[in-house]
């Protein structure tokens, strides 16, 4: 079942990607062909199937809640595009 | 001597006779990575004045008597890997400029036991690709044949243990990105088990899947790297508390079922959907002729079944993607890259990530977010997870009757640069049977088994059940003591 340009653009949203005319169709195509193939896997009965999120045994790792070193601000700010009195500075969120 | 030819044991253990320093192997790498970097462009960064600090301080150390096997030996880190005030880009433009403030659990024990840092090497953007040509940095070229790609994502890796840049390097695989590599440039490239190395500080792509792993001429080099980073690290909980085993030691004796060597009773699986058509006759050959080798050691060849295998590729780009489309949310313009100037934070987020994420990875990102999205988590993202238990459970069963997996890496040798790039599915098939490794969790390797004749390498794949590294890493060794192809190097 081909993707509509309506649903490339309404997954662009969902993931914040701004997409020339271009991207929007060619991704149109790309993504159909791919979806396609996948949806082989529906063919197959996986009703007594239980998911894999993960293959490994470990369930909830947890560790002693002790302070440890950490980075400092200005380190971990040094690398933002804009930063002032010690946060990282964006465009207005609000009006 | 011709330093670059000698293998990373052989290096090693000059400097330990004192034949050599590690100035004088680093400074012959640096000058060959200066002669032909231009030309392949393998590395993206050279921290050439760090490297050779880093071999003054190797050399004291071998001197004082306080050297580790890997102590003064100059070797390469994919740039999704983080080395602290080094510039990481993962390809990718929204990275640019970024220089990460912490080095990764594997950089510190490389740094530990005395490694020096050649630089960093090219990669698909946020290793989504097979060819490299997804970089925003330009493709790697194939030492063997520079029209030709190495390979990916890790292909800037291959492509310098190849042509004699770097005695070793590390890079990371989610669907074959070691291995498929790997057997492009004719090196030997071992994906270890999910969990048996920290993935802290690399660049997450697809975190279920993701595993760093190492490049090397030889069986016996990867058995030193791998026991220099494997081991679990509590900065990443899903790396596992089982002992790391002296992985050079067992290639002579141990990795049951057999010692020395020979491989008598080692029982060799060849899955009968991996040797059909859509292989090159060229690969099928090289491959065949490596188990008969095999046999001619005392293994017992014989057909196992995976009966999923043909989901796998499904399976694998829905799952991938879903978590890519997670791991790339981070990437916002706010924190660290590249942002593009809006006016407001939405349109700031929508125009960075537009700008700075190339074709491939944009791609992945919408199929995942479509794949998650309200509607088809269930059709997709939940069907591949089921459909990976069941491809999961057929290796479980292969291993109950063999002790390691024999199949091609991939199923062609190197392509053409541009020959896939326009195909996003033509280039997926490239990892067709490699990816089900990640998917189950288990470990692989890729080990140099002849050529086409186009002169180009053929991989022969080995897999094991997970966490036991130490039997493929010596079937290797043992394969290659009896052949010579890893000593074939490409004419520069």
């Amino acid at each position: 079942m081909p993707l509509t340009i309506e649903e490339v653009q309404h997954i662009a949203e969902l993931a914040k990607l701004e997409l020339t005319e271009a991207e929007q169709a060619r991704f149109r195509d790309q993504l159909s062909a791919v979806l396609d193939y996948a949806a082989s896997l529906r063919a197959l009965d996986t009703s007594a199937i239980s998911p894999t999120a993960t293959v490994l045994p470990l369930r909830t790792v947890l560790r002693d809640d002790t302070v440890q070193p950490s980075l400092s601000r200005e380190v971990l700010l040094a690398n933002a595009p804009e930063a002032e009195a010690g946060c990282f500075r964006v465009p207005a969120v609000l009006e | 001597m011709e330093l670059h030819t000698l293998s990373l044991t052989e290096a090693a253990a000059a400097l330990r006779r004192g034949e050599t320093t590690s100035v004088e192997l680093t400074r012959a790498l640096l000058g060959r990575i200066e002669a032909h970097n231009p030309a392949l462009n393998a590395f993206l960064t050279v921290t050439g004045e760090w490297a050779l600090e880093l071999a003054r301080r190797a050399d004291g150390r071998i001197q004082s008597g306080a050297a580790s096997p890997l102590t003064g030996i100059p070797l390469a880190i994919k740039d999704v890997i983080c080395v602290q005030g080094v510039p990481a880009t993962a390809g990718s433009l929204i990275l640019k400029g970024y220089r990460p403030p912490y080095h990764a659990t594997v950089i510190e024990k490389l740094l530990a036991a005395g490694v020096v840092i050649l630089g960093k090497t090219n990669t698909d953007e946020f290793a989504m690709g097979s060819s490299t040509e997804n970089s925003a940095y330009g493709v790697t070229h194939n030492p063997w044949d520079p029209t030709r790609v190495p390979g990916g994502s890790s292909g800037g890796s291959a492509a310098a243990v190849a042509a004699g840049l770097a005695f070793g390097a590390l890079g990371s695989d989610t669907g074959g990105s070691v291995r498929q590599p790997a057997a492009f440039c004719g090196v030997v490239g071992l994906k270890p088990s999910y969990g048996r190395v920290s993935r802290y500080g690399l660049i997450a792509f697809a975190s279920s899947l993701d595993q760093i792993g190492v490049f090397a001429r030889t069986a016996e080099d990867a058995a030193l790297l791998l026991g220099a980073i494997a081991g679990h690290d509590p900065r990443d909980g899903t790396s596992m508390p089982t002992p790391v085993p002296d992985y050079a030691a067992q290639l002579q004796s141990g990795g049951s079922p057999v010692g020395g060597q020979s491989l008598r009773g080692l029982r060799v699986g060849l899955p009968k959907e991996y040797f059909v058509s859509g292989v090159e006759a060229d690969v099928s050959t090289a491959v065949s002729a490596a188990v008969k080798v095999l046999e001619g050691l005392g293994a017992q060849a014989r057909e196992v079944s995976l009966p999923h295998t043909e989901q796998a590729l499904s399976v694998y780009y829905i799952i991938a993607p879903a978590e890519a489309s997670a791991n790339l949310a981070r990437f916002d313009g706010v924190r660290y890259g590249a942002r593009a100037d809006a006016p407001t934070l939405w349109d700031e987020y929508r125009q960075t990530r537009g700008a700075g994420f190339g074709a491939e990875v944009k791609r992945r990102i919408m199929l995942g977010t479509y794949a998650l999205s309200t509607g088809y988590y269930d059709a997709y993202y939940l069907q591949a997870q089921k459909v990976r238990t069941l491809i999961k459970g057929d290796f479980d069963s292969a291993f109950d009757d063999v002790d390691v997996i024999a199949c091609p890496t991939s199923p062609t040798t190197a392509f053409k640069i541009g020959e896939k790039a326009d195909d996003p599915l033509a280039m997926y098939l490239a990892d067709v049977f490699t990816l089900p490794a990640n998917l189950a969790g288990i470990a692989g390797v890729s080990v140099n088994c002849g050529f086409d004749r186009a002169g180009l390498p053929v991989g022969l794949q080995l897999l094991g059940p997970a966490f036991i590294e130490d039997r493929l890493l010596r079937v290797a060794h043992v394969f290659q003591q009896t052949t010579e192809w890893h000593t074939k190097v490409p004419a520069l």
